[in-house]
C-alpha cells in the first residue's frame, strides 16, 4: 500500500507580501460587483479584467522571462489565485492557459510555439479551453475517436469534441485527437495539438447549462487542417502528456473554493441574525476549509520540488469536491431563506447560482468515480 | 524528516510493534498495568520528547513528539505515553524536572491553593498507574497559569474506563501537598493541549485502520475474489482514505503550529481544526473499516476494534468535535464573513 505524502509548506515571506498587494488591487477592482457574479469566481469570464491581471504581471508568474514569465515561486503563484478565488475575481477568461496549457507548452511545445503563445498568454490576451471529452468519451478518455489524419504540411481532423469550457470565447484549444488506431493499445495513438479557433472547417456551438449559462460548448470539426508545427511534444504521447497535467489540473485552490463566497456570505448572514444556533457547523465547514487549504497547499509544494503528486492530487480533488458542492446543501439546512436569481439578498442569490451550478464540481476535471478509482489504485486494490 | 524525527519514528514504532502483542492489549484491558512496556518506553527516552536535553530529554519539539504520539495511536499502546509527554512538556515550561514513572494530567477539577491541592477530578487517564499527576489552574487574573505536580500514591482514586478499557478515573484531592509547584506565563489548559495529543494519536488509529481495511479487503474472498476487488468496495476504501489523509494533514499542521505558536498560547485554532478533523475522519473511517470487515470484524477475536473503540472514545476526550467546532463557529460569526478569508490566510 502507498502512504500518501503530505508533507507541510509554509509560505514565504515573499508570497505574503504579494498578498496584499493582489487584495489592495481586487478590494478596488471589484468593489462594484454583486456577490452573485464574484460567487461565479473561475466559470466568470472577463477579458478586460484578465488583461488587468495580464498587465500587474500575475499571469505566468513562475515561467522564465524570455516568454514573458516573471520567475516567481509556485508558491507566490498560489497566493495570487487563492485570493482571486476567494475574493470572487472574474478570472476564468486566463485561467486554463495560465493553469495548464502555458505550462504545457513549457514542457512539451517547440520553441516556435512558445514564443508565438506564452507573451500573449502573459499578458492576459491569448485564451485557451482543453478539448478531451468526446460523446463517447468522457471518463474513458482513452476512446477518444476524433481523428486527426495526415496530410501533407499537417493533419486533416474530423470529429467533435464536446463539454469545452470557454471554446467560444478562447482563441486556442489544446485538443487530444486520435493519430492512430491500435485496437489492442486504446493509450496508443493519441496526440496533442494546439488548435486555432478560426480555422475553416471548425464550427461552435454553446450548450446552455442547467442554469441558463452558456459557457461549455459543442466542437465539430470537419476536414479542419493543423499545420505540422501546432503539434505538442510528440506523435502518439497524448495519453502521457494529458496525465501529467493532472497533478496541475486537480489540486489548485479552485477545487476547493468554488463555493467560497457562499461561506463568507453565510457567516455574514449569520452574524446580521445574531443567529448562534449554527456555531458548530461553521466551525467545521472553517476546519474542513484549513485542512484543505493545508493539503492543496502541500501538493503545490510537490509540483514546485518536481515531483509528480498526482495521486494526493486526486485525494485533494475529491474532498474539495465533496466541499464545495456540500456548501448549498449546508447553507439551505443552515439558514434556510429561498435560493434566488435575482432580487433577492446577496445570500439568496449566492446560494441561488451555487445549488445550481454545484452538481458539476464533481464532474469536471475527473469524476468522482474516476478519481476514486485513481486512490484506488494507490492503495494497490486495482 | 530531519535525523532525530527518523530516529523516534524508527524506535517508537519498532518498540511499540515488538512489544504490543494480542495478549498485551488484552491483558491492559483486564486492568493489568504493562510495566515492560512502560519500562522500554522509558530506556528509550519516548516519554521525555518534548523535554529540554539540558533536563535529560530529547529536545524536541511538536513535530517530533507527533511522531511518537501517532505511533503510540497506531500500536494503541495501553500506557499513558501521550499523557507524560505533554506533562514532561509543561513542567519543564515552568522549570520543574520530570519525575521518574507514568505521569497524567488533571484538568477540570482540581484547584491549587497555597501549594496544596482540592477538589475533584474525573476522567483522568492511567491516574491509578501513575506515579504523579500534573495541575493547571489558571490564575483569577488570566495572565497565567499555575502549575502543580503531585505524587497520587496516597490520592484517593476512584476506577473508570473509557470505551478501550483505557483506565479514565476519578482523583479526589484532599489538601494534598505538591511535590513541587510554579508558574507558567498565559493561559495554559489541559483541555487544549490534550485534543491535540488525541488529534495525533488518532491520526496514527486512522492510519492503522486504513492498513487493516486494505488488507482484509486483499484476503477475503467472496464470489471467487478478494473483496476489493469490487468498485464498491474500492470506492469506499478511497473515502476512507482521503479521510485519513486528511486528519492526519490536520494534525501535522496544529503540531506545526504549537511549535510556532507555543509561547503564545495561539495555538489553539490549528488544535481545534485538528480536533473538529480527526473526528469527523473517525465516524466515517470507523464505519468503513467496519462495513468491509463484515461479521469478524465485530468480534472480540479480531484487533480492528483496538482501534475503532479508541477513536470512538478519543474523539469525544478533550472536547469533541462538536465542542472545538462551536468555540470556532462562533468567533468566525463574532467576525463577520468579511474578516473569515483574512483570518484562515494568515494563520
Amino acid at each position: 500500500m502507498q502512504e500518501f505524502r503530505f508533507d507541510l509548506c509554509t509560505l514565504p515571506p515573499e508570497a505574503e507580501a504579494l498578498r496584499k498587494e493582489v487584495r489592495a488591487f481586487l478590494a478596488d477592482e471589484l468593489k462594484d460587483m454583486p456577490a452573485v457574479t464574484r460567487a461565479q469566481t473561475w466559470m466568470g469570464f472577463d477579458a478586460e479584467f484578465s488583461r488587468k491581471v495580464g498587465e500587474k504581471g500575475w499571469i505566468g508568474l513562475t515561467w522564465p522571462k524570455k516568454y514573458g514569465g516573471h520567475e516567481r515561486s509556485a508558491f507566490e503563484r498560489y497566493v495570487v489565485l487563492e485570493e482571486m478565488l476567494a475574493a470572487g475575481a472574474p478570472v476564468g477568461a486566463h485561467w486554463i492557459a495560465d493553469r495548464q496549457s502555458g505550462p504545457l507548452l513549457l514542457n512539451f511545445g517547440t520553441e516556435e510555439q512558445r514564443q508565438m503563445l506564452l507573451p500573449e498568454i502573459a499578458k492576459g490576451t491569448c485564451f485557451f479551453c482543453i478539448g478531451m471529452s468526446e460523446p463517447d468519451s468522457g471518463s474513458d478518455l482513452a476512446a477518444t475517436r476524433t481523428r486527426a489524419e495526415k496530410v501533407e504540411g499537417g493533419y486533416k481532423v474530423n470529429g467533435t469534441k464536446l463539454w469545452t469550457s470557454n471554446a467560444h470565447k478562447a482563441h486556442y484549444m489544446i485538443a487530444l485527437f486520435r493519430t492512430h488506431f491500435d485496437p489492442d493499445n486504446k493509450h496508443a495513438g493519441l496526440t496533442q495539438f494546439l488548435v486555432d479557433l478560426k480555422t475553416p472547417g471548425i464550427t461552435i456551438r454553446p450548450i446552455t447549462d442547467l442554469a441558463g449559462n452558456a459557457h461549455f460548448n459543442e466542437v465539430v470539426f470537419e476536414d479542419a487542417f493543423v499545420p505540422d508545427n501546432m503539434l505538442v511534444g510528440s506523435e502518439g504521447s497524448g495519453w502521457g502528456q494529458v496525465t501529467a497535467e493532472l497533478a496541475y489540473e486537480r489540486s489548485g485552490p479552485e477545487r476547493y473554493l468554488s463555493s467560497y463566497l457562499l461561506l463568507q456570505e453565510m457567516v455574514g448572514e449569520l452574524k446580521a441574525r445574531g443567529d448562534s444556533s449554527a456555531d458548530a457547523e461553521i466551525g467545521r465547514l472553517i476546519a474542513e476549509l484549513v485542512t484543505l487549504r493545508q493539503m492543496s497547499l502541500s501538493v503545490a509544494g510537490m509540483l514546485e520540488a518536481g515531483e509528480n503528486p498526482a495521486l494526493e492530487a486526486s485525494v485533494v480533488k475529491d474532498l474539495g469536491a465533496i466541499y464545495e458542492q456540500g456548501l448549498p446543501v449546508k447553507a439551505h439546512e443552515l439558514l434556510g431563506g429561498e435560493p434566488r436569481l435575482a432580487g433577492g439578498s446577496d445570500y439568496e442569490e449566492v446560494l441561488g447560482y451555487l445549488a445550481q451550478v454545484a452538481p458539476s464540481f464533481s464532474l469536471r476535471g475527473g469524476t468522482r468515480e474516476i478519481l476514486r478509482g485513481i486512490i484506488a489504485r494507490g492503495l494497490g486494490l486495482r | 524528516m530531519n535525523e532525530l524525527q527518523t530516529i523516534l519514528s524508527d524506535t517508537a514504532n519498532r518498540l511499540l510493534a515488538g512489544r504490543i502483542t494480542r495478549k498485551v492489549l488484552e491483558a491492559a484491558e483486564a486492568g493489568e498495568w504493562q510495566a515492560g512496556l512502560w519500562q522500554a518506553l522509558e530506556e528509550n527516552g519516548l516519554p521525555r520528547v518534548l523535554v529540554p536535553e539540558s533536563d535529560g530529554g530529547a529536545g524536541g519539539g511538536w513535530a517530533e513528539a507527533s511522531i511518537v504520539l501517532k505511533a503510540a495511536g497506531r500500536h494503541a499502546a495501553p500506557v499513558p505515553l501521550g499523557e507524560t509527554i505533554l506533562a514532561g512538556w509543561l513542567l519543564a515550561k515552568a522549570g520543574i524536572g520530570m519525575p521518574d514513572g507514568p505521569v497524567t494530567l488533571v484538568g477540570a477539577g482540581a484547584m491549587i491553593e497555597k501549594g496544596k491541592i482540592s477538589g475533584k477530578a474525573p476522567g483522568v487517564p492511567y491516574a491509578r498507574h501513575a506515579s504523579h499527576a500534573v495541575i493547571l489552574h489558571a490564575k483569577p487574573d488570566a495572565q497565567s497559569t499555575k502549575i502543580a505536580l503531585v505524587a497520587l500514591k496516597d490520592a484517593a482514586i476512584e476506577e473508570d474506563v473509557n470505551l478501550a478499557r483505557q483506565p479514565r478515573d476519578t482523583v479526589v484531592f484532599s489538601g494534598e501537598e505538591a511535590a513541587e509547584s510554579g508558574e507558567i506565563p498565559g493561559l495554559v489548559d489541559v483541555k487544549l493541549w490534550g485534543a491535540l495529543l488525541r488529534a495525533c494519536e488518532m491520526s496514527g488509529a486512522l492510519s492503522s485502520l486504513l492498513e487493516q481495511t486494505v488488507q482484509y479487503a486483499g484476503e477475503r474472498k467472496q464470489f471467487g475474489k478478494p473483496i476489493g476487488k469490487f468498485q464498491a468496495i474500492q470506492q469506499q476504501l478511497a473515502v476512507l482514505s482521503t479521510h485519513v489523509a486528511a486528519a492526519n494533514v490536520a494534525a501535522a499542521h496544529a503540531c506545526a503550529a504549537a511549535d510556532k505558536y507555543s509561547e503564545k498560547g495561539s495555538a489553539r485554532f490549528e488544535i481545534a481544526v485538528a480536533k473538529i478533523r480527526a473526528d469527523e475522519a473517525a465516524n466515517l473511517a470507523t464505519g468503513i473499516a467496519h462495513q468491509v470487515h463484515g461479521a469478524i470484524g465485530f468480534t472480540y477475536e479480531h484487533s480492528l476494534h483496538f482501534a475503532t473503540r479508541r477513536l470512538w472514545s478519543w474523539r469525544a476526550e478533550f472536547g469533541s468535535g462538536r465542542d472545538w467546532a462551536k468555540e470556532l463557529g462562533h468567533a468566525a460569526i463574532e467576525r463577520g464573513g468579511a474578516a473569515l478569508w483574512p483570518f484562515v490566510t494568515a494563520r
